[in-house]
């Protein structure tokens, strides 16, 4: 979402690339550029002119570090700019003990306050937390219905009270009902109510008087534009909010609000809702949100997000095999097929570093290329599977068939898998930092770009006399 | 009058701030650079962009050169004749079918206002005597039928529900009902998506085909419903919604807060798309036609 901001600061750093130092007037004109940008990306006019004052002030500070490209340099100083001005955040949810756990859920109308209390659900029961969803919005039509449908599909516990116009009453039988049934966490969806509506704001602070929330969120959507932090002011004086969530961030806005609604509240954006299913939801983490920005990539949730989709004792499984070099093809595929759960592929390489900015490369690299592979492996046999290596040409044209392929997209494939299982037996040996590295020098080194496979043109596998002769002698040995 | 007090209201919010503040700014000045660069924070806190914004300073400062304005009190009248040269009187009006129903159909992103617009253009053409019938086209969201018939109760108008889940079929239902029942109007309202999602942009694609095909020449009129405190990123809503199904005017809801609605200053200066109508509150009460004068007015009194 940030690319068109990610390509602005590049544009300004590329052009001061090659320059010995850093100047005030090179400073100040990367700082023009990076200003329209910031505007652009709805981030506060106030906000927008201290972030760049910082910078300039920062920069020609730092004079002295003359070893550094001045772009590089630059990119630094707007990165930790950027990570400062978003941070620092804690989402951890604090459950207390005992419970419930009290969670409230504010904002404007059409903010998406009832699907992400839906959202909040799967979260916790990820965290093996049970909750309660609370209908307080008795204002809009059918909202109490939503959301009754959104809790069945979170497969969590819905709560109202048929008939009860004042959302202050249900709110507090709710709490108490999770009371008395031991339920962790209490999750209050509220009606939305615009900041200068006195009567509707009186209300909020009512039902939080009422339920006295251990955490109150203000819901605020990703492309709102400059009046975001009027309301969030309004909002975090009236409530006194512990954190936003930021909705709808899977769209192409810039998100300034995520930049603002931190400098001018004091209170951080704590999670992103990243599209319509409930299990879009993530943690913020300010840093590598900068990070993406600045075309950084954003490794550590991608591999956090491998971690929660792989099965964990697979996983063990997989690298014992590894470690070994006994990992199969039979393997591989499981492994892909884990891969695809992690969602679309080209998501999942927009986090990889370098790879945010190479749309064209991330097309090539579609999930047609998982399923060709899979039709692949499919047409061979058990032990072509087992041991890929006995694949000589009757073989592979006999799965080309098999699969509707030409034999060169077999040995193609082979080829990446034997390069992929010498990877894995390297990494499997490392602990978590190198392995880390490891995949950063990878990414860096364009691995993922170049070798896909089926791309790899056919070299004869077809054996010379003089090996054809030693093989015999092996075989006769053996 | 309850709905002209209102929008006064609504506005009046609108105006204390902008306008207390432009006012304040400008009383005995003469026009120079600080000036215009606070005149320019002013205009970019009310999302008219950074582009717009640089149109509109830059024509001020020609103005200003050129003699035509010299002090601080006159830019506001040049403000408000620039702003109102951007809606001209004929594009706001909606465009009725010769005969047979009348078929509006209204898009927008998620949580933007679509299902509360449709009450409030449902309620304006039934009061002023037009046979309205409402398309629950928004198979996808939980509960948007059940919201949707709530509000075709409260306003006593007919509204068709598919028994399945594609939204084309739903509103080719729709167009036979409205052409059996003898209606004036048919609104069909759709899921919201935002407008990156190219599968969701194609479905509205063909739900607009599928209303073509049955009335020639409908959808008469295709209204964005647009949140008036959306930023920048409004731009890129409009274009993808006008290449998706031709977009021909603006549905600007929730303008009661403190949003300035400045995007579709900068939305008329990308794309020309108009705004045809206001919403100023939940009930189906609240909303007014675009009025140009009202707005700038409201923008800098």
């Amino acid at each position: 979402m940030f690319e068109a901001l990610t390509d602005k600061f590049n544009g300004v750093f590329r052009k001061m690339t090659g320059r010995g130092r850093i100047s005030e007037d090179n400073v100040r004109e990367a700082m023009r550029e990076v200003r329209t940008a910031l505007l652009e990306a709805d981030v506060h006019y106030e906000v927008v002119k201290q972030f760049c004052d910082d910078v300039v002030d920062k920069a020609i500070g730092q004079e002295v570090i003359k070893t550094l490209r001045p772009g590089q340099l630059m990119q630094k100083i707007c990165h930790d700019e950027l990570a400062n001005l978003m941070g620092p955040v804690d989402s951890r949810i604090y459950v207390v003990d005992p419970p419930p756990t009290v969670i409230m859920m504010a904002g404007l109308q059409g903010s998406g306050k009832t699907t992400t209390c839906g959202k909040l659900a799967k979260y916790l029961d990820k965290k093996d937390k049970s909750s309660l969803l609370v209908a307080c919005d008795l204002q809009r039509p059918a909202a109490i219905e939503q959301l009754g449908v959104v809790a069945e599909q979170a497969g969590t516990g819905f709560f109202r009270v048929e008939g009860e116009t004042n959302p202050v009453k249900v709110a507090r039988k709710a709490v108490n009902h999770a009371m008395a049934n031991k339920i962790d966490v209490v999750v209050i969806d509220t009606a939305g109510r615009l900041h200068i509506d006195d009567e509707m704001m009186k209300q909020a602070e009512d039902i939080a008087q009422a339920t006295k929330p251990h955490q109150i969120y203000l819901v605020c959507d990703a492309m709102t534009g400059q009046d975001a932090v009027n309301s969030a002011k309004e909002f975090n004086e009236r409530l006194e909010l512990d954190g936003v969530i930021l909705t709808k961030f899977d769209s192409d806005a810039r998100g300034g609000a995520a930049l603002s609604v931190k400098q001018v509240t004091g209170k951080p954006i704590t999670f992103i809702g990243v599209g319509e299913k409930l299990d879009d939801f993530e943690e913020f983490h300010p840093d590598r949100m900068a990070g993406r920005i600045l075309g950084m990539g954003d490794v550590v949730s991608l591999v956090e997000q491998a971690q929660e989709t792989f099965d964990q004792e697979e996983a063990e499984k997989m690298q014992a095999k590894m470690a070994k070099g006994k990992f199969t093809l039979t393997d591989f595929m499981g492994q892909m097929k884990q891969m695809q759960k992690m969602g679309p592929m080209k998501q999942i390489l927009k986090m990889m570093p370098g790879m945010s900015g190479n749309a064209a490369a991330l097309d090539m690299i579609s999930g047609d290329e998982f399923s060709k592979m899979e039709a692949i492996i499919q047409s061979m046999t058990q032990d072509e599977r087992d041991n890929p290596d006995i694949i000589e040409a009757s073989r592979r044209r006999r799965i080309a068939r098999g699969c509707g392929m030409q034999p060169q997209d077999v040995s193609g494939l082979v080829k990446s898998f034997n390069q992929a299982s010498g990877m894995m037996k390297q990494m499997a040996g490392m602990g978590t930092r190198d392995r880390m590295a490891f995949a950063k020098q990878m990414a860096s080194g364009g691995m993922m770009g170049g070798g896909m496979p089926g791309k790899t043109k056919q070299r004869s596998k077809r054996l010379s006399n003089k090996q054809r002769r030693k093989r015999r002698r092996q075989k006769r040995r053996r | 009058m309850a709905i002209f007090k209102k929008l006064l209201n609504g506005l009046s919010r609108t105006k204390q701030r902008f306008v207390g503040g432009l006012k304040s700014l400008l009383v005995g000045r003469t026009i120079d650079a600080k000036l215009l660069d606070e005149l320019e924070a002013m205009l970019i806190q009310a999302d008219i962009g950074v582009k717009g914004t640089m149109k509109i300073i830059d024509d001020l400062r020609t103005a200003s050169s050129e003699g035509r304005i010299e002090k601080g009190e006159e830019v506001i009248d040049f403000l408000k004749n620039e702003l109102k040269t951007y809606w001209p009187e004929a594009d706001r009006a909606i465009h009725f079918a010769e005969s047979g129903p009348t078929v509006i159909l209204v898009a927008g992103i998620n949580g933007a206002g679509k299902t509360t617009s449709i009450a409030k253009l449902a309620y304006q053409f039934h009061s002023g005597g037009k046979k309205v019938v409402l398309a629950a086209a928004d198979t996808f969201r939980a509960a948007a039928v059940e919201q949707l018939t709530i509000w075709a109760d409260r306003i006593g108008c007919d509204i068709i529900k598919g028994s399945a889940k594609d939204p084309a079929s739903v509103a080719y239902d729709a167009c036979d009902a409205a052409i059996a029942r003898e209606a004036d109007v048919l609104l069909v309202d759709t899921a919201g998506r935002l407008h990156t999602q190219d599968n969701l942009m194609r479905e509205l694609t063909k739900i607009r085909d599928v209303v073509g095909k049955k009335l020639p020449g409908a959808p008469h009129e295709v209204l964005l419903t647009l949140d008036a405190t959306t930023g920048q990123n409004a731009i890129q809503q409009a274009r993808a919604f006008v290449q998706a199904i031709d977009v021909s005017g603006i549905f600007l809801a929730k303008l009661d807060g403190t949003a300035k609605g400045g995007i579709v200053v900068a939305i008329r200066n990308e794309i020309n798309l108009p705004v045809k109508f206001v919403g100023l509150g939940e009930t189906y009460e609240d909303v007014e036609p675009f009025d140009p004068d009202t707005f700038v007015e409201a923008l800098f009194a």
